[in-house]
């Protein structure tokens, strides 16, 4: 859907006041919602709404063999599916580009920000080490799917349990159906935060129309520990000049504090 | 701690480049690019009709990139044929060259732009910006400016530029410590056009590691434009 030429112009008008169509302020938030354990199977899950925009993330954990070049740690793999039940424009079949950068980026935010510890996820080196799946699936578009499918994975990694594994025939498998009371070993939690350019003007959490109206897009991925620390970076359409990138690198990591302080994680 | 340089390079310093127009014939415009041995090579084809007819636009012709490496240009075997890695590149590629080129002067066409990496030693998706942007310009498109890429990053704690695959991959007591960003601008104006980082950084050493990339990228400009003026003229 390309959005017509008299809204893209409506669009701009109001933004070039500091106006938003559903009369939000530049770099407010959509109300965030979620919701635990919405899959009794899943080791961990979460549903995650910003203002229209639903987005549901499971995880579910096996024993694998690990990567060649990392023999001592876990395996983490993230994959997003775009529904088509989830906007008209979506089609059945497997994951388009949207799709694939959308899980890549995420991937990229948690891996980088080291949020797991995957060492700790190691049963035997060289042999058996867990390995994480988190899989993405939106279920309603209204703009800003890359925020609520970060915000739904890391919430569904903080609540997930390690699986009962057991050893048999000399192998170590996973007894399904039985969790332990183990969690995920955490080390710190990341957030990103996505940003829209129109008009030369920045603003967050786009819905559906304004983000089609965007001119430029980019997330950044931060953690919080003891000093702010960026993990992650990715441009989406458009350019940047240094100036603005000064200025909205501090403007994105407030309002990553911000999320955490809501969502109290 | 990142003393020196694996290959004994300054901290700001590019590896060799080479530049070179023209290297495919059968394409509409092509270069190859190299840092050093990574190198790229990029085929342009077109503007031609671009079917199937519905996705046709009468207001701007649609621009695609396609990123590729050889199976044998990695260590590793890499099985022919797309990943998530490679769409994920072809994307960002098409994202990092779309604002030089002028669309708008083409009706229902599309412009494809093939990138192979021949050799790769890290910043390959930066050396196949760098070798579509010439193959651009040598297809005769009309353009605003040229796009210049390069890779910077953090080392230990040590801002580098043009990163190696043994710098990427750089631990510290067993802890990976390196941060990479992959950065395009556009030659003149400066403007960012390809902004990709995955590590650990501060927001300052960020921002310290892009004006060196701005440095690199007047270097890498300058290598464009001169290989851009050696086009060998056909007269007969």
């Amino acid at each position: 859907m390309e959005i017509s030429k008299i809204t893209k112009e409506t669009l701009i008008n109001l933004i070039k006041e500091g106006k938003r169509i559903d009369e939000r302020k530049l770099e407010e938030y959509r109300e965030i919602k979620f919701e635990l354990d919405v899959s009794k199977n899943a080791e961990g899950s979460a549903m995650v709404e910003i203002g229209n925009t639903k987005v549901v993330a499971g995880i579910k954990i096996d024993v694998t063999k690990p990567f060649r070049d990392s023999p001592d740690e876990g395996v983490l793999i993230v994959n997003a599916e775009f529904l088509p039940l989830a906007y008209g424009e979506f089609e059945p079949g497997p994951p388009g580009i949207e799709a694939i950068e959308l899980a890549r980026v995420v991937d990229r935010g948690i891996r980088e920000s080291e949020m797991i510890d995957l060492k700790k996820l190691c049963i035997e080196e060289g042999k058996y080490v867990y390995s994480i799946f988190i899989d993405i699936y939106i279920l309603n578009h209204d703009g800003n799917l890359i925020d609520a499918s970060f915000l739904a994975s890391i919430l569904a990694l903080l609540n997930s349990y390690l699986p009962k594994i057991v050893k048999k025939y000399d192998e170590w498998v996973v007894e399904y159906g039985q969790k332990t009371d183990k969690k995920l070993p955490i080390n710190r939690i990341p957030i990103l935060v996505t940003g829209y350019k129109l008009a030369n003007v920045w603003f967050l959490d786009a819905n559906l129309i304004e983000e089609k109206a965007a001119e430029a897009k980019i997330s950044i991925g931060f953690s919080f520990d003891k000093e702010s620390r960026i993990h992650a970076i990715q441009k989406f359409e458009g350019l940047i000049n240094f100036e603005e990138l000064e200025k909205i690198i501090d403007l994105f990591e407030k309002k990553g504090k911000e999320i955490k302080k809501i969502l109290r994680i | 701690m990142y003393e020196k340089r694996f290959d004994g390079r300054a901290f700001d310093e590019i590896r060799p480049i080479k530049a070179e127009i023209g290297v495919i014939e059968n394409a509409d415009g092509s270069a190859l690019f190299a840092f050093g041995d990574t190198i790229a090579i990029a085929a342009v084809y077109g503007p031609k009709q671009l079917y199937p007819q519905h996705l046709q636009n009468p207001e701007r012709a649609l621009l695609k990139a396609y990123y590729d490496m050889l199976s044998f240009s990695v260590p590793e075997r890499k099985k022919p044929g797309p990943t998530r890695r490679s769409l994920e590149i072809s994307d960002v590629t098409t994202k990092a060259l779309e604002p030089v080129i002028m669309l708008d002067k083409f009706q229902n066409c599309v412009i494809n732009i093939y990138i192979q990496i021949i050799q790769a030693n890290a910043s390959t998706r930066t050396a196949g910006i760098n070798a579509a942007s010439l193959a651009l310009a040598h297809a005769g498109l009309p353009m605003h400016d040229l796009v210049c890429s390069v890779s910077v990053g953090k080392v230990g704690d040590k801002l580098v530029v043009d990163l190696t695959k043994e710098e990427e991959d750089y631990k510290e007591n067993g802890v990976k410590s390196s941060t990479d960003i992959a950065i395009a601008m556009l030659g003149k104006s400066k403007k960012i056009s390809l902004l990709q980082l995955d590590g650990n950084i501060s927001k300052e050493e960020l921002l310290k590691a892009i004006k060196l990339a701005r440095q690199a990228c007047e270097k890498i400009y300058k290598e464009q434009i001169k290989a851009l003026k050696q086009i060998k003229q056909k007269w007969v």
